[in-house]
């Protein structure tokens, strides 16, 4: 079984074939990184505008790299949200289009779902039901997956997504953008005990986050520094103590709903899964209790299409295949996507 | 002229307690604005806005991502963050004029739309002096005007 999966929720254009939800024949992402880098953030209109000109050609690529032509695959696969609205609408647009013209049937896949999937292109060993953490730029959940399309929520961000905070944290130190990266990698030079950040717990047994306190108590430490460039052994430390604000509670409360559960396997997803102390904290911590952390390689933890496709086998075996009246839709929970 | 109202806010929960009152009193297209740095209360301020509308979805999270979070209230409650966007060439992108209709809007980042804000709207500036924080309101256009007269009976 032959899939083409599209993504296009966000600043990559990509598309791949996957076989079988799971081997990957070709994953090709356009990245828009550097054309947002010099607005600290993604630009709505840029980005349409850039995946609209980079679909096609991705598209093409992908099919070339996969050795395969439009009439042998099975079905098409899509990102239909959540995202930035214009930009999904150039990803679903598209699908329909192949899906139209080559006959082929179309499964619209929330990008949540996709990322959760990307363990799948990996292992085939993961238990039911697990802890989903999905940490990104827009979202900071945590689930319950007990299956294709079934779906507990346990926990979600109360305010800003854990990436998010990254991002506004390197905006404010002049770091650039994505955060995330340019964070883990300074970081690495600092002490993350240097500097005592609040570490939001809420309620006891609450597997919610809070993370604009943290973002704030960044804030009002870089203005003690009135404004005079911020030694670079300070910025390192900074960065360490913030990342390790984070990532304790992160870690913690994901660690935390897998004792709840029961569960035994416990994945992460989404871009804020390619961050190295993320990866090393869940890890260890996950050991300690006697669970397993399950972490895709960080290529498939950043947006990407093979994840769509891998997801769109899932839905499609499963039966769940939309019309060509698929609409994306800028906020799309999970747990009610198939309902 | 407009109207202008100063508070001193020692407290987060000043902000929400503030932003409840507004939801309450809040009428169909009212258009808030809401200027502060990162971290100044903005969010806090919608939380409270949004109780006072009646809400009654658990969090109202950093539309950031999305640019636009839709919430079914007493109004329709549009909470709109423009932080990333350049400037008013994004705006038809996210349909901001068609914001808010029979809603309420409150729109974080307010300055990266320029002029194409609409004349009629209550600007809040929370600010930070080194020691606490203040909240300067301002209204302009009749109706925004009449609302900060009724704030200024309750707060």
């Amino acid at each position: 079984m032959l899939i083409l999966g599209i993504e296009t929720s966000c600043d990559e254009t990509a598309a791949a074939v996957v076989e079988d939800g799971r081997r990957i024949l070709s994953n090709v992402i356009s990245s828009q990184v550097e054309l947002h880098a010099q607005y600290g953030g993604i630009v709505p209109e840029l980005a349409s505008r850039a995946h609209i000109e980079n679909i096609m050609p991705v598209i093409d690529e992908a099919l070339v790299k996969s050795g395969k032509r439009l009439n042998e695959l099975d079905a098409v696969a899509v990102t239909a949200g959540p995202g930035l609205i214009g930009a999904l609408l150039v990803g679903v647009s598209a699908a329909k289009a192949l899906a139209y013209t080559a006959g082929l049937p179309l499964v619209g896949v929330n990008h949540i779902e996709g990322h959760l999937s990307a363990i799948f292109l990996e292992r085939d060993d993961v238990e039911m039901p697990f802890v989903l953490l999905v940490v990104s730029g827009g979202h900071t959940h945590i689930y319950l997956v007990r299956g294709c399309c079934d779906y507990e929520k346990l926990g979600q961000t109360r305010d800003d997504a854990a990436g998010e905070a990254y991002d506004k944290v390197a905006k404010l130190m002049g770091l650039g953008y994505p955060g995330g990266p340019v964070i883990d990698r300074l970081a690495s030079a600092g002490d993350p005990k240097k500097v005592k950040f609040p570490r939001s717990r809420l309620e006891p047994g609450s597997l919610d986050f809070s993370f604009s306190g943290l973002k704030t108590a960044v804030l009002n430490h870089v203005r003690a520094y009135k404004g005079v460039p911020i030694p670079e052994a300070d910025v390192a430390d900074i960065c360490a103590s913030f990342q390790a604000a984070v990532v304790e509670v992160l870690v913690e409360k994901t660690v935390q709903a897998a004792v709840a559960t029961g569960a035994r396997d416990i994945v992460i997803a989404g871009g804020v899964a390619a961050n190295r102390a993320l990866r090393d904290g869940l890890t260890a911590a996950a050991g300690k209790a006697g669970k397993r952390a399950l972490i895709p390689s960080p290529i498939l933890c950043t947006d990407n299409a093979a994840m769509i496709a891998a997801a769109g086998y899932r839905l499609f075996m499963a039966g769940k295949v939309s019309g060509l009246d698929l609409n994306p839709q800028a906020n799309l929970p999970m747990e009610r996507m198939h309902s | 002229m407009a109207g202008t109202l100063t508070l001193r806010l020692d407290a987060p929960e000043k902000t929400r307690a503030l932003g409840e009152a507004v939801g309450r009193l809040a009428g169909p297209g009212c258009y808030i604005c809401l200027y502060g740095d990162l971290g100044a209360g903005k969010t806090t301020f919608v939380q409270g806005l949004a109780a006072g509308l009646g809400v009654t979805e658990a969090y109202i999270t950093s539309p950031s991502f999305a640019l636009v979070n839709e919430y079914a209230g007493r109004l329709t409650l549009y909470h709109i963050d423009l932080y990333r966007l350049s400037g008013p060439d994004d705006l038809a992108d996210i349909g901001f004029s068609e914001y808010p209709g029979a809603g309420v809007a409150a729109v974080e980042w307010p300055e990266r739309a320029g002029e194409y804000l609409p004349d009629e709207r209550l600007d809040i500036f929370i600010e930070y002096d080194g020691e606490g924080r203040s909240i300067r309101l301002a209204a302009y256009g009749k109706s925004c005007e009449a609302l900060l007269e009724a704030i200024c009976r309750t707060s």
